[in-house]
């Protein structure tokens, strides 16, 4: 899932307009829901925060609240058309994903976003997430005994550890372990420590975002 | 003997037991500051690794000090690190440092930028350690880009290795990369700073099972320290550093730690030297580059051969 982090309250009242009379703030009901960064719960206690900070400095401000399923997608934001439209300002709660289609299908609106959108990550451990991908494109996973080495290696290394691996941790923190000691105990547990072994050029990365912007259409869709 | 691409390599080819240094170029464009430091270790090492930001601190380019460095009579190694060039970055700048006559490269993946000032850059790491040295080998070899195109001009002479650390665990997977580096062609070895003269043996003793010293032209890593200070923060900071409690305690018995210091550096030299294998060393006093000849002379490793 899109893993995310609820921005720092005081960089979200820096962000809005000193003339602000109405803001809706929109949590979204899938990842970073999950990631406790941008669902309900989230939304409803930014708004007490908001309020109580808008009546100290004696604005009259009004501030509502909103969580919908998934804000990247038409289905389900169409049911809040009416309420954006009745706010000056909206507070997207959503991965960068979900705030940059509010404003597509809402051109004139000011959409903020609330969360800092972190990584594509897994639930490792109750309120805990890790990186485990990177988007690149073209998925090696196969060759490293299904541990990325393009997100899960601090420097993307596709040969083998670098000489900062150290007791299974890597160089940049001792919180983090060397994706490539992960790499190399999983392949041995299942019998693939010669894949290692084969000299990997270097990655195509035409594929990731350094080919440009991407997107792609499904052949289903768009067959003559 | 035109057939050597260097120094470097005639002597090693040779059989010549051959002394290495480091040296850092300068935070500043001074050139003087090159100058002055090549004439502390100049007749008593044969060739001179220049860093590349190492530590991922700003400094002058390595192959502009380098050439400074060459003009004043040095055999230089340039150093090369994946961190903040792609491959069309490192391909173009390996091209022009042959150019200007600097053929040795030591070809590095390069320490995070999280070690230096500037935490904030992007890196990039296109081409790590294996993928540098492969890039020198089609270059030089087959007159080819790591594209597959073709050089239109000369191609360049270059004599690349690489680094390696025998203290690093798991054993097995360090020795991994590196038989993939000797695999991609890589030409010599500096190893990691040795303290720990069991470890390096076993690990020497692995390399010769495996017939990598017949492949590739070993160093050995002495980096020469006076206080205990600095062997406490080795010890504890400097990742994959392997410094024994013995040498601590050795270096805490000693009265003058100076003279301690260029012992300890002399009596590794001397252990190493007698192994088989072993084809040289390379001396990285950090903050005490002007002890180098010092060690040099009592290690019985002056004058240097003449070529
Ligand atoms: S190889 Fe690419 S697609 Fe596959 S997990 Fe890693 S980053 Fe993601
Ligand atoms: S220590 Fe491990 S994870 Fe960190 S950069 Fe080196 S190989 Fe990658």
């Amino acid at each position: 899932m899109i893993v995310g982090k609820l921005k720092d309250v005081d960089e979200i009242k820096d962000m809005l307009p000193e003339d602000l009379e109405s803001l809706f703030i929109i949590g979204c009901g899938t990842c970073v829901s999950v990631s406790l960064a941008g669902g309900e719960r989230e939304a409803k206690s930014l708004r007490d925060l908001l309020e109580l900070y808008f009546r100290s400095q004696g604005r009259d401000v009004k501030v509502n609240t909103a969580t919908i399923k998934r804000q990247c997608d038409d289905e389900f934001i169409d049911s809040e058309e009416l309420a954006i439209s009745e706010h000056d300002v909206v507070l997207s709660l959503a991965c960068g994903v979900g705030v940059q289609h509010l404003g597509i299908k809402h051109p004139g609106k000011m959409i903020l976003p609330g969360v800092n959108t972190t990584f594509y990550g897994r639930n490792s451990d109750v309120g805990e997430w890790e990186e485990m991908c990177l988007g690149c494109g073209d998925c090696i996973l196969d060759d490293f005994a299904g541990v990325c080495p393009v997100a899960r290696c601090s420097k993307s290394l596709i040969n083998g550890p670098c000489g900062g691996s150290q007791d299974g941790k890597c160089e940049v923190d001792d919180e983090i372990d060397c994706g490539w000691d992960l790499i190399y105990n999983r392949a041995k547990e299942i019998g693939q420590l010669d894949r290692l072994l084969s000299y990997e050029g270097p990655k195509d990365w035409s594929t990731a975002r350094d080919g440009g912007v991407r997107s792609h259409k499904n052949p289903e869709f768009f067959s003559e | 003997m035109a057939e050597y691409i260097s120094k470097l390599e005639q002597l090693l080819e040779e059989g010549e037991f051959v002394v290495c240094s480091e040296m850092g170029p300068p935070i500043g464009a001074d050139p003087e500051f090159i100058r002055k430091k090549c004439d502390d270790v100049k007749g008593y090492v044969d060739a001179v690794n220049i860093t590349d930001n190492q530590t991922a601190i700003i400094r002058m380019s390595s192959i502009a000090a380098a050439k400074i460095a060459m003009e004043e009579g040095l055999e230089m190694i340039i150093q090369i690190t994946g961190r903040d060039r792609n491959r069309i970055g490192i391909q173009s700048d390996l091209l022009g440092a042959s150019a200007l006559g600097l053929s040795n490269v030591l070809c590095l993946t390069g320490d995070h930028q999280c070690f230096g000032n500037d935490e904030d850059a992007k890196n990039v790491f296109d081409l790590d350690s294996v993928s540098i040295i492969k890039a020198c080998q089609q270059m030089t070899e087959e007159g080819r880009l790591i594209n597959g195109n073709e050089l239109k001009t000369e191609p360049p002479r270059l004599y690349y290795g690489g680094a390696h650390n025998p203290f690093a665990d798991p054993f097995e997977m360090h020795m991994m990369k590196l038989e993939k580096k000797i695999e991609a062609g890589m030409k010599f070895i500096q190893t990691q700073c040795i303290y720990n003269l069991e470890k390096f043996d076993y690990w020497m003793e692995e390399v010769r099972k495996r017939g990598l010293h017949e492949k590739c032209h070993i160093m050995a890593g002495i980096l020469p320290t006076r206080s205990v200070k600095a062997l406490r923060m080795m010890k504890k900071f400097v990742a994959g550093m392997d410094v024994p409690d013995y040498t601590i305690e050795r270096m805490e018995a000693a009265e003058d730690k100076k003279a301690e210091g260029v012992k300890m550096a002399v009596d590794i030299i001397n252990h190493v030297k007698e192994i088989e294998g072993v084809r040289g060393v390379h001396l990285m006093p950090v903050a005490w580059e002007e002890i180098t000849p010092v060690v040099v002379e009592k290690a019985n490793l002056y004058p240097r051969p003449e070529v």
